[in-house]
């Protein structure tokens, strides 16, 4: 399955996991399912239209990925606030 | 005794003091995080706070106590299908009935508990206002940022938003009324003053114990409403510039007011490097400048709508108000006389004294 991995704040919210195993095929469906296991996540990834917020990056491996991009059962998503904000 | 919370570009900050002297700082909350806004509902002790993460987007937290454990309230979020999300949110008011709250944010959005701030709705009538594709957000977003209530009629409310003037209900927020008359948006051209829905009201006041009166600052103009907000009075005669952003009124006294002028739109800064409140106690007729103790030499300081309160009434009403330079500066007397409070703290959001 694919591991999706997480820093603070939202790894405390997803009960103090930092790496899940989540079923999905897409970023969106990894997310929803971590918002599944994870209800104190909703809201906080992705906004209420299920987009992913303007400033949280999601990579799958190396590479930015997108709410419809595909992943595979060895992939790695890492969700990181952007390099943005004052 | 005095505590302030302090809402900061950085963080929540509690500050605990008595009038005349510095005030410590005795917690701070949401480190790094931008907190619009932060209140005690007298009734319950529950203190509420407004964080809009950068990364994380608008949320509600609330807590018996403030240096303690926040929880997350749940429902503040726009409905599926809504074009953008949830973008902030600006204030939070206790309403007339017990346990029920309001929340205004952006875009022109209004939430209520039930349950004391730990779980939200969105109101529904106002949502879906069918005017709401021609409405335009000020440069802050389009912020719900007043939300005045009729002590002892929790039927009838007052909102007010940027830049989408005011609204008035007598239902409880089944229905919904424009109170625009005689606001003059200036920043408009003369032949869409009229008609415009683009009204950028920057803060507005009822007075408790004269609820049909209103005071209002405007983005350009200070007025004044005597019928419960259907109609306004321009009563910016007397100051030195009719902009600005905060007021607070004293609860006890219906013809008090007391307003920070800022130079202008394009110069969002004290006058004369003087940073001076007014007062009025006829209703706006005339005004007093209030700087003993406040800065009066090169200070340049912006006061942001939410960033200025009163605690109590009549001589020795407390006033409490931040810049976003990181400085604190209250009186014990009802502006008389001033002092500094905190300096070298973030970019000061609001203010409020618990």
């Amino acid at each position: 399955m694919p591991v999706v991995r997480l820093r603070a704040p939202l790894s405390e919210l997803a009960g103090g996991n930092r790496e899940l195993e989540l079923e999905g095929s897409t970023v969106a469906e990894v997310l929803a399912a971590l918002e599944q296991r994870h209800p104190d996540v909703k809201g906080w990834i992705l906004d209420e239209r299920g987009q992913i917020r303007e400033h949280i990056n999601v990579f799958v491996n190396k590479e930015y990925g997108r709410e419809d991009t595909a992943v595979r059962e060895s992939d790695r998503l890492h969700i990181l606030p952007a390099i943005s904000g004052g | 005794m005095t505590e302030l919370l302090v809402g900061t570009k950085k963080g929540l900050f509690v500050l605990e003091g008595d009038a005349g002297g510095p005030f410590e700082v005795t917690s701070r909350a949401f480190a790094g995080e931008p907190v619009e806004f932060a209140t005690r509902d007298p009734r319950s002790g529950r203190t509420l706070a407004a964080v809009t993460s950068a990364f994380y987007g608008p949320k509600i937290f609330y807590a018996d106590d403030p240096t303690g454990e926040w929880e997350q309230s749940s429902g503040v979020e726009l409905p599926e299908g809504a074009e953008k999300p949830l973008e902030r949110l600006w204030t939070i008011v206790p309403a007339e009935d017990d346990d029920h709250l309001y929340a205004g944010g952006a875009p022109g959005v209004l939430f209520e508990s039930h349950d004391g701030g730990a779980s939200w709705e969105l109101n529904q009538a106002f949502w879906e206002q069918p005017t709401r594709p021609e409405w335009s957000p000020g440069a802050g977003g389009m912020c719900m940022h007043s939300i005045a209530t009729w002590p002892g009629d929790p039927s009838r409310v007052a909102l007010a938003i940027s830049a989408v003037g005011v609204w008035l209900t007598a239902d409880g927020g089944k229905t919904w009324e424009h109170g625009n008359k005689n606001l003059y948006p200036r920043y408009m051209p003369e032949e869409a003053r009229e008609d415009t829905l683009t009204l950028c009201v920057h803060n507005m006041h009822r007075a408790p114990k004269r609820p049909e009166r209103l005071f209002m600052q405007f983005h350009g103009g200070v007025y004044r409403s005597d019928d419960a907000g259907e109609s306004w009075i321009s009563i910016a005669d007397g100051l030195p510039s009719d902009f600005g952003f905060p007021m607070v009124i004293d609860p006890e006294d219906p013809d008090s007011a007391y307003v920070i002028p800022l130079v202008a739109d394009l110069d969002r800064t004290t006058p004369e490097g003087k940073v001076r409140v007014y007062e009025t106690r006829d209703a706006g007729a005339t005004w007093t400048a209030r700087g003993d103790g406040l800065p009066q030499d090169d200070a340049y300081l912006t006061i942001l709508r939410q960033a200025f309160c009163g605690e109590g009434s009549g001589p020795s009403m407390g006033l409490y108000f931040g810049a976003t330079s990181g400085d604190v500066f209250g009186s014990g007397d009802a502006g008389r006389t001033w002092f500094t409070a905190a300096t070298k703290l973030p970019p000061v959001h609001s203010v409020r004294a618990a």
